[in-house]
């Protein structure tokens, strides 16, 4: 077989799966964005340990992945996010309008926390970039 | 005792009728929690209470308002971006509810003492509702109270004047004297109707 008509076959199929990709509707098993504090953190913290479990900006998607649940699985209160949270207390904070929400989190060295809200990604390219980021994100 | 149980559930009718309350007890506690906008905190804790000065001259515990639902905010007079925002946010939320308005309580903490006294609080939270009741105390008081309720307020210079970075958000306390929700700062005054309503109802 030529090996123009290879290349072209394959540039046919990626082209085949970016369409797949960019037009089939996202569908996701859960709304939650979840962060956990494990046990032990604030006896770590104590020791020394710098524990960083909150990142100081969190991206959401309207409608796929808007809602922030916080876990505090120590023994100890815990200043988690905007909140201060009971020993096995957690926190679920849903989003309905994309925007930047800022939050004082007395936690983090800037002393703020932003959440970024976007869009529901309605264009081909948005859910690919979507899936893509996703896959990056996902627990191996 | 888990016999016995069982024992009292042998009849078809019996069974039908404990899976029945058992959907209707889970779907009322799903519903009453899916339906808020602000965020849920579950196990909702009993609310710390404090004695502080009141803006209507008397001391001010938040145990007092058991049997209402409560709305705590964090904040200063001189505050020009979150403050009035929010507190008219409140007062709007408390005219949609008409009637039912009467079980609602504005409580809103001072993080500036030095400026805040009970006149003052009094005289602002009048312009925006009649009903809304003001805290006050020494710095150590009022930083003891943000301590248990994690609220941060952080002093700063500018020029000879000062203002104050603090939290924004607002606590939905039930009629229990439980810390139900948290609502962010910027949520409508729909928004804390739908919310109020709902803990209302319970």
């Amino acid at each position: 077989m030529p090996r123009s008509v290879t290349l072209l076959g394959i540039a046919a199929a990626a082209v085949a799966a970016l369409g797949v990709v960019g037009f089939m509707p996202i569908q996701t098993l859960s709304h939650d964005e979840i962060f956990e504090i494990p046990k032990g953190t604030w006896a770590r913290r104590m020791s020394g340990d710098k524990v960083e479990i909150l990142p100081d900006h969190i991206r959401l998607t309207l409608g796929l992945r808007d809602i922030l649940v916080l876990r505090n699985h120590d023994d100890v209160p815990q200043i988690f996010g905007p909140t201060l949270m009971m020993p096995g207390q957690s926190f679920r904070l849903p989003f309905e309008r994309a925007s930047e929400y800022q939050f004082a989190c007395t936690a983090h060295a800037s002393g703020q926390m932003t959440i970024i809200v976007e869009p529901n990604p309605a264009t081909p390219w948005a859910r690919i970039a979507w899936r893509v980021r996703e896959l990056l994100h996902s627990p191996r | 005792m888990r016999h016995k149980l069982l024992a009292r559930l042998n009849s078809p009718r019996r069974l039908a009728a404990a899976v029945v309350a058992l959907l209707l007890v889970a779907s009322v506690q799903a519903a009453s929690s899916a339906q808020l906008k602000a965020g849920v905190f579950d196990p909702p804790r009993q609310a710390p209470d404090f004695s502080l000065a009141s803006s209507a001259g008397h001391e001010l515990k938040i145990s007092d308002y058991r049997g209402k639902v409560v709305l705590l905010a964090f904040g200063f007079t001189s505050c020009t971006e979150v403050c009035p925002t929010t507190l008219n946010t409140f007062a709007l939320a408390r005219r949609k509810l008409r009637s039912a308005a009467a079980d609602v309580q504005v409580v809103y903490i001072t993080v500036d003492p030095q400026r805040d006294v009970p006149a003052r609080l009094a005289k602002y939270l009048g312009s925006f509702d009649p009903t809304f009741v003001g805290g006050t105390g020494t710095e150590d008081q009022l930083a003891a109270v943000r301590r248990n309720y994690g609220i941060s307020a952080e002093k700063k210079t500018i020029g000879n004047d000062y203002t104050y970075a603090h939290s924004s958000f607002t606590y939905l306390i039930d009629r229990t004297g439980r810390i139900r929700a948290l609502m962010p700062y910027g949520h409508s005054p729909d928004d804390y109707a739908n919310d109020l309503t709902i803990l209302l109802k319970e």
